[in-house]
């Protein structure tokens, strides 16, 4: 057991991996002799050699596409690309390839492989470095997307997702990357992909988020709290199947929720999220579902990032309207 | 251009494959281009969905695939079913993927050919996963992808050759240059005197072959996969050929091509030039002609029964194979559909 933060646990769980299994391979731009963008996965080469932590050329859909062919021969491949903004050019091996051949060979060939991405806003970085289009791929068949938001299901998660027998997406939240610690096992384990992580319990209203905006969800939650309210907090790790289940037992537990994501409002993950509420929980609801949502705007650079990133009190005043409906 | 066998079945060097393997290759190709005639067929008369046609290529393709080993890798297109075949995929599935079946994607254990890529240009970098996954394995398989002369303008033919050269991994690029992508003339697809000097640029050898010439096609792919299985890297073989027929059933021709040179190149014909070098040899007969063409037939007959035999897809399958395990959401949509 040792404290760690994000970042932390996702490099010990990339070293774990390697250790455990010769059929792990690193693959993408610039994660060996420097350890990654983001130093995720920062002194992996020395110790597993250049054959497993390759630094490749840049060439987003050839990484992703020569992992998908180390997939099928057996290998267990993680390709990163550096920032979700960056993933487009390998859209086509994704969506046209990784994600289908299951279907497309009848199960005869396969591809277990992991796309790690960074992704979201918040730090002030440069354009195209901060987008959360993760709609894009949770709107694939045939591909999960998995997004961790604490250190330990960051381990957990991407050890489950190494394992996984299918194509995952494992989205990394930027802005949380050294902004959250916790003691994590430094065992061998997996968490669960699929179910939301219920990050608090309460009984008044439901609030629903995941990644980077965890945090401001958990401030808004505080903050609610201190007025009397009961708020449930649910971390969607998994958008992609995503827990239908989890999220219509707290719908109707509570009978009002607000989604809050990063990414775009318009066809959103809040929408999918608010149909399937409607769906199974529309006689337990009290008040319309809401939604807390980026802009339908290019995600603004630097000085705008104030106005266009959920707030706190952006959460709290949608979680104040829906108690009040 | 490297070639062994010209148009009128001289020998233009001494071939470096026997007289029965040359029978055995033109019997190859005879029952590749039954079933080519027989899809197409078929597609007229509505039992096969849209058919792309390979008429034209068959040496180009019996050719490479008969200097595969039989588990080495394939990543092949829409037009490749002859090469696919070769390599072990049985027409019965190839028919069954164009009637509109999933499980015609399906090769049998033990046979390493993905089914065949429908978007252009994007299973090229699969071989290289392919092929370097084998080498860190430390197998001695290699990967072969073929692709047209049109993939070679997409993005990832870049991608993939450049990572194959810098990776070093075992695998081979087959061009058919059919000289034709739908209706773009390759002059216009690219400027550049030759698809294989491309090689140059990304520091591998590349070579064109005529693609009508089986012997001279077996003998650039398997030194090619020679050199890729011990370890000498990469390579681009350009053969040139020529699609006979239109791109597929839902083209025309006419409205980009003069027929007259369909025409040239039927004088060109991959099968007629072997048939009148074998015959000079001694090794063709009438009588083998009908026996060959027979058993070609029959075989492709009996592929085709077994096709549409198999029976209807369930509602079921479709969600069962997206996932390992279906997920919740699908197992509760596979309870919607069988409603």
């Amino acid at each position: 057991m040792s404290e760690v933060n994000l970042a932390q646990a996702l490099n010990g769980a990339l070293d774990t991996a390697l250790e455990a299994d010769d059929r792990v391979i690193l693959l993408g731009e610039d994660i060996g002799r420097t350890g990654g963008v983001f130093r995720i996965t920062d002194g992996l080469r020395d110790k597993h050699g250049e054959d497993r932590v390759v630094d490749t050329p840049v060439a987003e859909s050839g990484i992703v596409g020569a992992a998908f062919g180390m997939a099928i021969a057996g290998l267990r491949p993680v390709a990163e690309i550096q920032f979700l903004g960056f993933s487009y050019p390998a859209y086509d091996q994704i969506i046209s390839h990784v994600a289908r051949i299951r279907n497309r060979s009848n199960h005869r060939f396969t591809a277990p492989l992991v796309i790690r991405v960074p992704f979201g806003g918040g730090i002030g970085a440069a354009e195209h470095h901060s987008e959360s289009t993760e709609s894009i791929y949770a709107h694939i068949p045939g591909l999960k997307v998995v997004v961790p938001s604490t250190p330990s299901d960051a381990r957990g998660l991407l050890l489950a997702a190494i394992e996984d027998p299918d194509p995952v997406l494992f989205l990394e939240p930027i802005r949380l990357y050294r902004a959250v610690r916790e003691e994590v096992p430094d065992l061998y384990f997996t968490a669960e992909i699929g179910p939301v992580r219920v990050e608090r319990e309460g009984n008044d209203v439901t609030l629903i988020s995941w990644g980077a905006m965890i945090k401001e969800t958990r401030a808004a939650a505080s903050a609610l709290e201190e007025t009397g309210r009961s708020v449930e907090v649910l971390d969607v790790r998994t958008l992609s199947p995503l827990d239908h289940d989890g999220i219509v037992a707290s719908a109707r537990k509570t009978g009002r929720v607000v989604v809050v994501h990063e990414a775009p409002r318009h066809a959103g993950l809040g929408a999918e999220i608010a149909a399937v509420i409607q769906e199974h929980a529309l006689y337990s609801l009290l008040a319309p579902v809401k939604r807390v949502a980026g802009w339908d705007t290019v995600f603004p650079l630097k000085r705008s990032e104030g106005h266009y990133l959920p707030s706190v009190d952006r959460i709290v005043a949608a979680a104040e309207e829906t108690l009040e409906a | 251009m490297f070639s062994l066998i010209n148009a009128d079945g001289t020998v233009r060097d001494r071939l470096p494959i026997t007289m029965e393997e040359m029978r055995g290759l033109y019997a190859d190709m005879v029952e590749a281009r039954t079933y080519d005639h027989k899809c197409m067929s078929m597609q007229r008369q509505g039992r096969l969905a849209t058919y792309a046609p390979f008429e034209g290529q068959e040496a180009a393709q019996i050719g490479a695939a008969a200097a595969l080993m039989p588990d080495d890798w394939v990543a092949a297109t829409y037009r490749d079913a002859a090469l696919m075949w070769r390599a072990g995929y049985p027409w019965r599935l190839l028919i069954a993927g164009r009637t509109g079946d999933e499980r015609g994607g399906q090769a049998p254990e033990g046979v390493n050919v993905l089914p065949p890529s429908i978007t252009v240009g994007g299973h090229m970098i699969h071989a290289v996963g392919l092929g370097w996954a084998e080498m860190l394995k430390g197998t001695d398989r290699v990967a072969l992808t073929s692709f047209g002369d049109g993939a070679t303008s997409e993005g990832d033919f870049h991608e993939a050759m450049n990572f194959a050269a810098v990776f070093h991994t075992p695998t081979v690029f087959l061009c058919q240059n059919n000289g034709f992508a739908i209706s773009l003339p390759r002059s216009e697809q690219t400027i550049s005197e030759s698809i294989a000097i491309k090689a140059d640029g990304y520091g591998m050898p590349g070579v064109q072959v005529d693609g009508n010439d089986v012997a001279a096609v077996l003998t650039v792919v398997r030194e090619a996969l020679e050199t890729a299985r011990s370890g000498g890297g990469p390579s681009l073989i350009e053969a040139i050929t020529y699609r006979i027929g239109p791109h597929t059933t839902a083209d025309d021709p006419t409205r980009y091509r003069d027929e007259g040179e369909a025409g040239e190149w039927q004088e060109r014909d991959p099968l007629t030039r072997v048939r009148a070098l074998l015959e000079r040899a001694g090794g063709w007969s009438q009588e083998w002609q009908e026996e060959i063409e027979a058993a070609a037939t029959r075989r492709v007959e009996e592929a085709v029964a077994e096709a549409e035999a198999l029976p209807p897809p369930t509602a079921e399958e479709m969600f069962t194979r997206m996932y390992d395990e279906p997920t919740a959401p699908l197992r509760a949509q596979m309870g919607e559909a069988g409603r």
